[in-house]
């Protein structure tokens, strides 16, 4: 039978099935942070458990870590007993941390790929729903609850439901300034927020190879924005060039024999997928969200919607909702509404390319008045890597702040937050209500598009850039 | 994991779509290390009024006739975003058992079956009848019946439902996913040693 590379992965895991139960699936990396894992940690305790495979576990804090002023202890108390907590938990298990002090520290999607700890074809988990990230390398990777990750911790399997498959298949090339951001805002807006539940997307297409394995990251990294339980890249010569010599790549011998597996999984010429979804690249504008939901989504050179103009009935409902919240009116050119803030950063766009791409435009320009901008670095590593190349003397002397790495104003837990009714350009993923601090007002866009807002003060169509 | 029973409780009405997991628990909460304790803080910025102590009397499930309510009657894909169980442990904490929507978010759904709350899926017509039916009547009170399948209501706007099988026992005996899964330990010792030999770098 002709399989897809899910269905591959999934063979290859499947450990059980009890009849009139869910199959169990064997799971080869566990990923951690200080907010979804007390809890499970305390359920081990209780019932006298043990984590069955601490070499599976790779740890980090990043959700409540301060981004700046680090040597001082963490001012909210709670917040410092959390990443305490972690502490001690991976110490009495004996797991592998990138504590706040580590030089490997930080946002748990971005280091782990950094060390090369997820491999084409394995079965990847995490206690956060951007766990699809890891997809980019042609693993199956997806969000799990705190329950779950007990279960893992304890038996290192997991209950699961297979999903349904759907193909996004974007084709073309993606014009000058627009980037793979700006691709996953584009599916979401094309799927809607519940067009992928339950689905796994494996995304292809000329546009999909051509992204590095960070834009790739990015792309899988808003699977679940799209309502997917994971999405994956099938894995190239990109992936493996990415991936050799990292510090938990597979070395000599052992490489060789990884290579040849991980040729084997891509999907099966003919094999079907149960939905297909396909998008030109050459027809994605630079987007920018206008809503509270990452569907809530246009081109720079759009403007508001009406609600009238959605035919369905919930959509409309959600667009009067989204109009008031976000303050806007309809018709508004995206490019005439006003920001007070900028965020580059988060598991989304706090890679090295992210930093670059901004740098490109943010360099000779200064922050509008009245604009506060920060730059976040993904990682301690990333961070390091873009004051080797100079990018910190850019955004610094465009009048950005350049911090220490974490989450951040991706969920605004740390104390990096907006103002009620403030506005903010953000690269991160989700434009919920209060996501960035309550009444804070939201809209995603690529790093280019949040550097340009930055220094215009209001949104600006990059591609009319040179 | 307490087992669930058949119940008459207040249905709570919140006709809102795309309820995400950042509304039902805003993120300033999540950094308890216990599991107890979010209930006073579901829904907090919308309950209640920007001192964050005063509720907001127009939002509905402050209204009084919801109060003590177990089941949730709610908009389309609710529980969408993250991943977070405090979701689940905040509405579960704040007292509803139950709650019925056309549709969840993935894992959302899953974490309510593994926190002793019951998911119901219904059409989009039978949403229809029982939100009418609740802002006709506020303080209905509607019959959930597991064992049975049925959800029964005061002006007849009940239906059977479908449910997993799997989820149905374990909810009906409040049984741990753990300890079901360990009775097929040798089975997973089994699976591990050959995926150890098929893929010896991932144990390197
Ligand atoms: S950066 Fe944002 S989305 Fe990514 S792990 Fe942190 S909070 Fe979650």
């Amino acid at each position: 039978m002709k399989k897809t590379m899910y269905e591959k992965i999934w063979d290859s895991h499947f450990v059980h099935q009890e009849p009139g139960q869910a199959p169990l699936l064997f799971v080869d990396r566990h990923l951690m942070h200080e907010v979804t894992s007390p809890q499970a940690f305390e359920g081990l305790r209780i019932a006298n458990r043990k984590v069955r495979n601490p070499h599976s576990i790779l740890a980090t804090m990043d959700h409540c870590v301060p981004t700046k002023d680090r040597d001082l202890p963490i001012a909210d108390p709670i917040a410092k007993k959390q990443i305490e907590t972690m502490a001690v938990n991976c110490e009495e298990n004996g797991l592998n941390l990138y504590d706040m002090e580590s030089p490997e520290n930080g946002v748990i999607h971005i280091v782990v790929p950094e060390h090369g700890f997820v491999h084409p074809g394995m079965v990847v988990v995490c206690g956060d729903s951007h766990t699809a990230t890891h997809g980019a390398f042609g693993a199956l990777a997806f969000g799990i609850g705190t329950s779950e990750v007990e279960h893992v911790m304890a038996t290192q399997t997991l209950p699961q439901q297979k999903s349904k498959t759907m193909l996004v298949q974007v084709d073309g090339v993606l014009s000058k300034h627009c980037t793979a951001k700006d691709i996953a805002l584009a599916i979401v807006g094309k799927t809607g927020t519940a067009g992928g539940t339950g689905y796994v997307i494996e995304y292809a297409g000329e546009a999909i190879t051509a992204l590095s394995m960070e834009g790739r990251m990015t792309v899988c990294n808003m699977a679940i924005e799209a309502g997917a339980r994971a999405g994956m890249v099938a894995p190239d010569e990109k992936t493996y060039a990415f991936l050799q010599g990292k510090e938990f790549a597979p070395k000599g011998e052992a490489w060789s024999q990884a290579l040849a597996y991980w040729k084997s999984l891509l999907t099966d010429e003919g094999a079907s997928y149960d939905t297909i979804v396909t998008l030109n690249a050459a027809e994605i504008a630079p987007q920018v969200t206008w809503g509270t939901s990452p569907e809530q989504v246009v081109g720079a050179n759009g403007v508001v919607p009406a609600p009238d103009t959605f035919a369905d009935a919930g959509k409309r409902l959600a667009c009067e909702g989204a109009l008031k919240y976000m303050d806007l009116q309809p018709n508004t050119k995206m490019t005439d509404i006003k920001i007070d803030y900028a965020f580059i950063g988060s598991c989304t766009n706090g890679r090295i390319e992210d930093f670059r791409a901004a740098a490109t435009v943010a360099k000779g320009t200064k922050v509008a008045p009245g604009v506060t901008a920060i730059a976040v670095p993904g990682s301690y590593n990333v961070k390091l890597q873009a004051e080797k190349e100079g990018l910190d003397k850019i955004f610094k002397d465009a009048g950005w702040e350049w911090r220490d790495p974490g989450c951040s104003m991706c969920l605004a837990m740390n104390g990096d937050e907006l103002k009620d009714g403030q506005r903010c350009a953000s690269t991160s993923n989700r434009n919920f209500e209060g996501r960035q601090g309550k009444g804070g007002r939201t809209h995603l866009v690529s790093p280019a598009m949040a550097a340009a807002a930055a220094a215009a003060g209001h949104f600006v169509d990059i591609s009319k850039l040179g | 994991m307490e087992p669930y029973k058949k119940h008459e409780s207040i249905a709570a009405l919140m006709n809102r779509n795309n309820v995400d997991t950042d509304q039902i628990i805003p993120k300033q909460f999540l950094k308890r290390v216990e599991r107890s304790g979010f209930g006073v803080h579901l829904f907090h910025d919308w309950r209640y009024n920007n001192d964050g102590v005063t509720e907001n009397p127009s939002f509905e499930l402050n209204n009084p006739a919801f109060k003590g309510a177990k089941v949730l009657v709610a908009g389309d894909n609710f529980g969408c975003g993250s991943s977070r169980e405090h979701a689940p442990w905040a509405i579960a904490d704040f007292g509803f058992n139950t709650i019925i929507s056309t549709s969840y978010a993935d894992i959302f759904y899953n974490n309510c079956f593994k926190n002793g709350i019951l998911a119901i899926k219904v059409t989009q017509a039978q949403s229809d009848a029982l939100m009418q039916e609740i802002a006709a009547n506020e303080g209905a009170k509607f019959i959930i019946d597991l064992e049975n399948q049925d959800v029964i209501t005061p002006a007849g706007n009940g239906f059977k439902f479908e449910i997993d099988p799997f989820r149905k026992d374990n909810m009906l005996s409040g049984l741990d996913d753990i300890g079901l899964t360990l009775k097929h330990e040798d089975k997973i010792t089994t699976f591990e040693q050959q995926h150890k030999q098929r893929h010896p770098w991932l144990w390197s």
